[in-house]
């Protein structure tokens, strides 16, 4: 087992048969999880666990799942992943537009659950120091920075992620399919809604003005691409 | 010949939009029908049936009455006001004639009866005169020779100047001489620089020569001194001469006081009928607004209304008839919201209990599956019993979360749930996606897959993750019903429209199944085992995505002939079908293949240099296939857009299809025959098609 398998996981569910199940799953894979049942109660947790990560059910008593995301989203960059039992388009792209990395549609096998903690746990490792610049920004790859005239941006992992890997290959052309694989590690195709979501996000960080985007730019019917620098 | 067409029933848009190419093209052929009753009444039937050169000036004709025809057609009012004025003017016509012929009549037999009278006395008067003449000159006439012509002369002259003098403008005094006698200075003479003989009717002249009787005659006086002539009534009598030499007397009365009453009465009659005209029209004009307006005006609501804006009411006032149309229409947009509010409600709480029940499973559900999985993985370490029925308790789990997930997918399609996520995608890329994803299974069997028509981008406004779901289920339905023969995915776009077609060379379908294939739970063949595990609903499930696209899935197939399923989507979200770019029965099918066969003892020369000859009973060989398939690959031309997959069925050589019809319909006859087998889906799914729809 690698070192950065030592995730600590929060687990905010409400069903405690499911809840159990997971750390049952969580313990198996190296995670340590801990637990929570209520929405009212899930910040008070995440700030005392100081959890790698949070499974976020979206259905709970006291907040729902979406007040939740928010809240932790408003204190942390801390990757989020909801399990929803709707794939219907508005909760999840509610859930996407809250803060949420990624989502996990019930039910799901314990093997794709694990991957989609470990890719977005992934990003601990190490990378080496790099030096990147998109549009007018310059990004500290190391660091995990990205400043504009040196005054830096609030990304979260995720959105930093994508920042970089568009970044990296600004002649390219992505796809929104292998931004997937490449930001979410997703192998097989997913819900390209992750990135159109995630991109609008970025944006209105990044952007000037998210309306005319410069930075994160569209090709349309293709995907997108970083804007010149 | 539209065989074919048939499969069109499982998409109901799809029908719909093939029938109305349908109309479309028969419209095009009897053009002008339409403008028939209007045009071709009379003249214009000739022109329709003649000479091309005749049809297009008459087209020429037509083209600029078009809008006025239309205008004429969706107008009530202006054809009630038009009407108004033509019959109106008509009537105001018809009297205005009676009552001028009644009042010239009666103005004229006035002036006539006293013109008449007068000049009978003015000939009285000249017959006295010249019998006083004559006996007072007869003792003259014997002493003195010479004197008695110069005397008729200077009598003459008298007696032209006296008549005329009782006169005072009222008449003019002509006489004339006898035939052309012009001897003894009787030359014409005439009152009031009246000019004798052109003044009177060459007519009135041989009559009064003929007679000694009173003639008249209507005429024009011409003056000499150029004065404007004008209308006279003109009467006159053979009179003697004191000589006894007879000579022609006329009176002319001029009419021009008649002809100022009457053109005054013309006049006022004139100018009242065209008021009359005039405000009957206007009368007939707001008339009809009274009537028009209330029903234009529930015309357009009722558009409203079916635009989806229900709480659109008509204005009520009063309580005549268009006030109860107001009432009654407003009663039904009301029923009508109710209803449809009633409906919304149903649907909301339909889609309200299916987000909850897919909650309420699905959460168990997870939990099953995780605790199935982690025994599953365990199963190692159990005896085999246990083993094996971990096995079983994890693979039915996956069928149980499949059929879950599919109807939960249908049961949102019904209450109208599904909502389209469309943008320009590649459908190539979906295409690779799904083959790439397909290709384990495709190993398994045997089989290859092969995608053709990638060359070039096929772009359309679709929803990327609905389009992979029908392409994924119709190749792995391919593969899984291929034999392991090949499945060919080609791709093409043409028009306003972009097609993925699927086929396989397996057991292909029987008469009728290629619209039943689309039904819920329905399977091929109930005996045979479910060893693959489909939900049974995939293709329901696929069919509901190509609607909500717009777009049309089709299947084709012929028993043991393989089949061929064709998803057809408009190039933009919001453009209606009018014809896919593939046709539905592929060029390969034995039916089309009979064809050939049939076709080439009249000489389809070139059809054997792009066909191969086939074997009948057993599917050609793939490699036999590929060849012919780069040959079909282009049916993606334009030409072959504006109809179904029936009329697009690429022919081998234009001029050869009329021969090889028959040969169709006579295999269709045949039962036994090889070829009437792959002829008879057809037949099947014809009737197929029309019960759908």
């Amino acid at each position: 087992m690698m070192s950065f398998m030592k995730g600590r996981v929060l687990v905010v569910d409400d069903d405690t048969a499911l809840a159990e199940m997971l750390g049952i799953v969580l313990r198996g894979e190296g995670f340590e999880p801990s637990f929570v049942a209520d929405g009212d109660k899930a910040l008070a947790a995440f700030r005392e666990t100081k959890p790698d990560l949070v499974l976020l059910d979206l259905m709970l008593p006291g907040r729902d799942g979406i007040e939740v995301c928010r809240l932790i989203r408003a204190e942390s960059g801390v990757p989020i992943v909801m399990l929803t039992a709707k794939s219907d388009t508005v909760d999840v792209v509610v859930g996407l537009e809250s803060g949420a990395d990624d989502y996990i549609v019930k039910p799901f096998k314990p093997k794709e659950l694990v991957a989609r903690i470990r890719a977005r746990l992934r990003r601990s490792e190490e990378p080496a120091p790099e030096q990147l610049a998109i549009g007018d920004l310059v990004i500290d790859v190391a660091g995990h920075s990205v400043k504009r005239d040196g005054q830096s941006i609030a990304l979260t992992p995720l959105e930093f992620d994508l920042l970089v890997a568009l970044a990296r290959k600004p002649w390219q052309v992505f796809t929104r399919e292998v931004l997937l694989e490449q930001v979410w590690g997703y192998r097989h195709a997913a819900d390209t809604r992750l990135v159109n979501v995630h991109v609008q996000r970025l944006r209105s960080k990044v952007e000037k003005d998210p309306e005319r985007p410069e930075i994160v730019v569209t090709v349309r019917g293709v995907g997108y691409k970083a804007g010149p620098s | 010949m539209s065989g074919d067409s048939a499969a069109s029933s499982p998409g109901r848009t799809g029908a719909r939009a093939e029938r109305s190419v349908g109309r479309k093209t028969s419209g095009s052929k009897t053009s002008g029908s339409r403008w028939g009753p209007f045009l071709e009444g009379g003249l214009l039937q000739g022109g329709v049936q003649g000479s091309p050169v005749l049809r297009l000036f008459m087209r020429w004709v037509r083209r600029p009455l078009l809008p006025v025809m239309r205008l004429w057609r969706r107008n009530i009012q202006l054809k009630v006001v038009v009407t108004t004025l033509l019959m109106s003017l008509g009537v105001v016509l018809l009297l205005g004639f009676v009552v001028m012929g009644q009042v010239r009549n009666g103005l004229l037999e006035a002036k006539v009866k006293a013109s008449q009278s007068q000049a009978t006395g003015g000939f009285a008067v000249a017959k006295q005169n010249a019998e006083e003449t004559a006996s007072g000159t007869v003792d003259d006439a014997t002493t003195e020779d010479g004197r008695p012509a110069q005397n008729v002369i200077e009598w003459m002259s008298d007696l032209v100047s006296s008549l005329s003098s009782g006169g005072q403008g009222a008449f003019d005094v002509v006489t004339l001489p006898v035939g052309d006698d012009t001897g003894g200075g009787r030359g014409p003479r005439a009152s009031g620089y009246v000019d004798p003989f052109a003044s009177v009717p060459e007519e009135l002249r041989e009559r009064v020569d003929a007679s000694t009787a009173v003639a008249q005659s209507y005429t024009r006086i011409i003056y000499s001194t150029g004065k404007e002539s004008q209308s006279a009534l003109v009467i006159g009598k053979q009179v003697d001469d004191p000589n006894r030499d007879p000579y022609q007397l006329y009176y002319l009365f001029p009419l021009t006081q008649e002809e100022k009453s009457l053109s005054l009465v013309m006049g006022t009659l004139a100018t009242a009928g065209l008021f009359v005209v005039v405000l009957l029209g206007a009368i007939a004009w707001l008339v009809v607004r009274q009537v028009v307006t209330p029903v234009r005006m529930a015309a357009g609501i009722a558009e409203r209304l079916s635009a989806g804006r229900l709480q659109e009411r008509m204005k009520v006032t009063g309580e005549d008839d268009i006030a109860r149309l107001g009432e009654a229409f407003n009663k039904m947009a009301q029923n009508l919201q109710l209803k449809i509010q009633q409906l919304e409600d149903l649907s909301r709480m339909q889609r309200r209990f299916v987000s909850d029940v897919s909650h309420e499973l699905r959460t168990p559900l997870t939990t099953v599956r995780m605790a199935a999985d982690v025994i599953h993985e365990a199963r190692q370490d159990f005896d085999p019993v246990t083993a094996r029925s971990a096995e079983l308790l994890a693979d039915q789990l996956d069928r149980f979360e499949s059929l879950l997930a599919d109807l939960l997918e249908i049961s949102r399609f019904d209450a109208g749930a599904a909502a389209l996520e469309a943008e320009p995608i590649d459908l190539r890329e979906v295409v690779r996606r799904v083959v790439s994803g397909a290709e384990p299974l495709a190993e398994r069997k045997g089989t290859h897959i092969r995608v053709v028509g990638d060359q070039q981008p096929v772009v359309a406004e679709a929803d990327a993750r609905r389009v992979e779901r029908v392409l994924r289920n119709l190749v792995v339905n391919a593969v899984e019903h291929g034999e392991g023969k090949d499945v060919v995915v080609r791709l093409a776009a043409a028009g306003g429209a972009v097609a993925v077609s699927v086929r396989d060379y397996g057991v292909g379908l029987k008469p009728g199944e290629a619209t039943r294939v689309f039904s819920r739970f329905w399977r091929a063949d109930p005996a045979r085992a479910r060893t693959t595990g489909g939900t049974g609903l995939g293709l329901s499930i696929a069919l509901e995505d190509a609607r909500l696209h717009g777009g049309w899935l089709q299947a084709w197939g012929e028993p043991g002939g393989g089949s061929q399923f064709r998803l057809t989507l408009p190039r933009t979200a919001d453009e209606p079908l009018r014809g896919s770019p593939i046709p539905l029965e592929p060029k390969d099918s034995r039916r089309h293949r009979g064809l050939d066969d049939a076709g080439l003892p009249h000489g389809g020369g070139e059809k054997t240099a792009t066909v191969p000859a086939q074997p009948m009973g057993e599917q050609g060989p793939p490699m036999s296939i590929a060849p012919r398939l780069a040959a079909v690959a282009p049916t993606a031309d334009p030409t072959a857009l504006p109809g179904n997959g029936a009329r697009v069925v690429p022919r081998p050589a234009s001029g050869t299809r009329r021969q090889d019809d028959p040969p169709a319909s006579d295999g269709r006859r045949g039962v036994s025959s090889d070829r009437a087998e792959a002829g008879s889906p057809d037949v099947e799914q014809q009737g197929e098609a029309f019960r759908g729809r």
